[in-house]
């Protein structure tokens, strides 16, 4: 191999090295950017229009800021509160109970091609993020950030495993009609979009049964943080 | 074929509420860099304002050319740390506690609206024309459906709480604010990618990869299939980046051409093997960046944390069900 087929690789080991020395993100993707383009001899003009054609065709990726509007007004008049409430009036909710009952719907309207229905901006800020933080508030009492956190996260986390693995046994789905395409160009042609859809089945299985496992054992991690934290706290008053 | 909303409808109603935002981050006297925060807001929103008249009034190359080096001056804003979010007037807890105890679970309404109108939207509006004109962009059907979606959210919003639209618009903001340049994070990664293709960075990648390889060793090659997209869409922040360089590169020849796999499994389970790597990696922002900032964690890389050994593990399933699926 020789360098000239190399340089064009140059762009990864910028972007691993500005994520590890946490350099601002918008400007480590902008500076590789700027290098593999320029390493493999295009012009800046031409590198400025890749820019500036690829940023607007990628608009759409922003339309989730039209969520935010609504998200922020019911907030503001008690949406997290109210779900805090009504999750602590449910004898039976756990903080792992409502993820579980979460991943397990998302999954099953995901393979039915209804990825919309629940998102991070859509669904987990305003109501599932505040429902798991509530269970467990109702039970401990107020947290500290860090657990908080923690909770927060596998909120978070629960969406995006729960749909990722789930939309890809839609026929419709991108993913599909992607492979789909590939494989027909390459001259693979007796393969139809249902049989990609059939084998991401054992996937989502496997998904399923991998992070249900993780969630059954979340209240007791919680429980065990929130111990060791009152018991830091505790000796930090004797102290 | 007309259509009543389109997509660059809507980009314009991004523009409009970005502008609102830098107009309130403007007035704010308690955010210390106002003037270059509201300059990063003002710069993202024109893209969507007048991105399209820009391209229509001066052809592609030099309105490219104008957004690009634009895009440039954004990241420069943020990568000196010139953002900063800024003071809210915010209702008090106890006064939301009253408005939570008032409205009860129709508070939850406006909420659910969000995915509820989505969906049908898309089911019902799919071809749907009145007197030759498409009501929503077929092309993007979901967006258009999210679109509506949101303004009769933000409508229902207003008729219960009486918290005007403006409103919700200012009490986006400390939102907005929190997310910051994650907002714009996905956009410049497709960007990276856009280069990534002119300059053909995954031939190299190919290039590399197949040095690795020792076409006899069975599982071997399916571990480097499995392994290979994951580590390359943690790189593109994509699975669908990563799955044609990979899937030419090691699957096709190797696999399907050498070791006879089934195609449908194999390229289906090594797609899903990439989508491992997009739970692990920051560059997947708008599932692992921006949801942190939307919750407030107080570190950016705890979502990807916490998906780390479900994704580890899962990979793992998943090198199994392809070897044993793809060649029983």
């Amino acid at each position: 191999m020789t360098v000239t087929e190399l340089l064009p690789l140059i762009g990864i080991p910028i972007v691993v090295a500005g994520f590890a020395f946490k350099f601002n993100p918008l400007l480590v993707v902008t500076v590789a950017g700027l290098a593999t383009g320029l390493s493999v001899g295009m012009d800046l003009g031409t590198l400025l229009e890749t820019f500036g054609e690829k940023f607007v065709n990628s608009r759409s990726l922003a339309t989730f800021l039209l969520i935010l509007p609504v998200i922020g007004l019911l907030e503001s008049y008690g949406l997290k509160e109210r779900a805090q409430d009504w999750i602590a009036s449910l004898a039976n909710a756990t903080s792992a109970r409502i993820l579980m009952l979460y991943f397990v719907l998302r999954q099953f309207l995901g393979a039915l091609g209804l990825t919309y229905i629940g998102g991070q901006a859509q669904t987990v800020r305003p109501l599932l993020a505040p429902m798991v933080e509530g269970a467990a508030v109702a039970k401990y009492g107020e947290l500290p950030v860090p657990i908080r956190d923690k909770i927060r996260a596998h909120a978070a986390a629960c969406d995006n495993i729960a749909v990722f693995f789930g939309e890809d046994i839609f026929i419709a789905f991108g993913a599909v009609l992607l492979m789909d395409a590939f494989l027909k160009e390459n001259g693979i042609t007796n393969i139809e979009p249902l049989h990609l859809g059939l084998w991401a089945i054992p996937t989502a299985i496997a998904a399923l049964i991998i992070h249900m496992t993780r969630l059954t054992r979340l209240d007791a991690s919680i429980r065990r943080d929130v111990e060791a934290w009152q018991k830091s706290a505790g000796q930090e008053v004797a102290a | 074929m007309k259509t009543l909303l389109t997509i660059n409808e809507i980009y314009y109603l991004v523009g409009i509420i970005v502008m609102l935002l830098v107009g309130m981050t403007l007035r704010d006297k308690g955010n210390p860099k106002r003037l270059t925060t509201a300059l990063f807001w003002f710069l993202f929103g024109a893209v969507f304002l007048f991105g399209d008249m820009l391209v229509a009034g001066l052809g592609k190359p030099l309105a490219y050319r104008i957004i690009g080096s634009v895009v440039v001056v954004i990241s420069l804003i943020a990568g000196c740390g010139l953002l900063s979010a800024g003071s809210y007037k915010q209702r008090s807890a106890e006064e939301r506690q009253a408005s939570a105890n008032r409205f009860g679970n129709w508070i939850f309404l406006p909420a659910l609206l969000i995915p509820l109108i989505t969906v049908l939207c898309t089911v019902l509006l799919k071809n749907v024309s009145v007197g030759g004109v498409y009501l929503l962009d077929q092309k993007q059907l979901t967006l258009a459906a999210l679109c509506v979606a949101s303004v009769c959210a933000i409508l229902a919003g207003w008729k219960l709480t009486g918290g005007t639209p403006l409103q919700a618009v200012r009490e986006s903001r400390r939102l907005v604010d929190a997310i910051g340049w994650a907002a714009i994070l996905p956009q410049m990664l497709a960007m990276l990618g856009g280069v990534f293709v002119a300059a053909q960075t995954g031939k190299s990648v190919q290039e590399v990869v197949t040095l690795f390889v020792n076409p006899d060793n069975r599982f071997m090659l399916v571990v480097i299939y499995c392994v290979g997209m994951a580590l390359f869409t943690m790189i593109m922040g994509n699975a669908f980046a990563a799955f044609p360089v990979m899937t030419a590169g090691i699957a096709l020849p190797f696999l399907i051409t050498g070791q006879h796999a089934d195609p449908a499994p194999l390229v289906t389970i090594g797609m899903l093997a990439g989508y491992c790597g997009t739970l692990m990696t920051p560059m997947a922002a708008n599932y692992n960046i921006v949801p942190a900032a939307l919750l407030e964690l107080t570190d950016k890389y705890k979502v990807i944390k916490i998906q780390i050994p479900t994704a580890l593990t899962l990979l793992a399933a998943n090198v199994l069900l392809m070897y044993f699926i793809a060649f029983r």
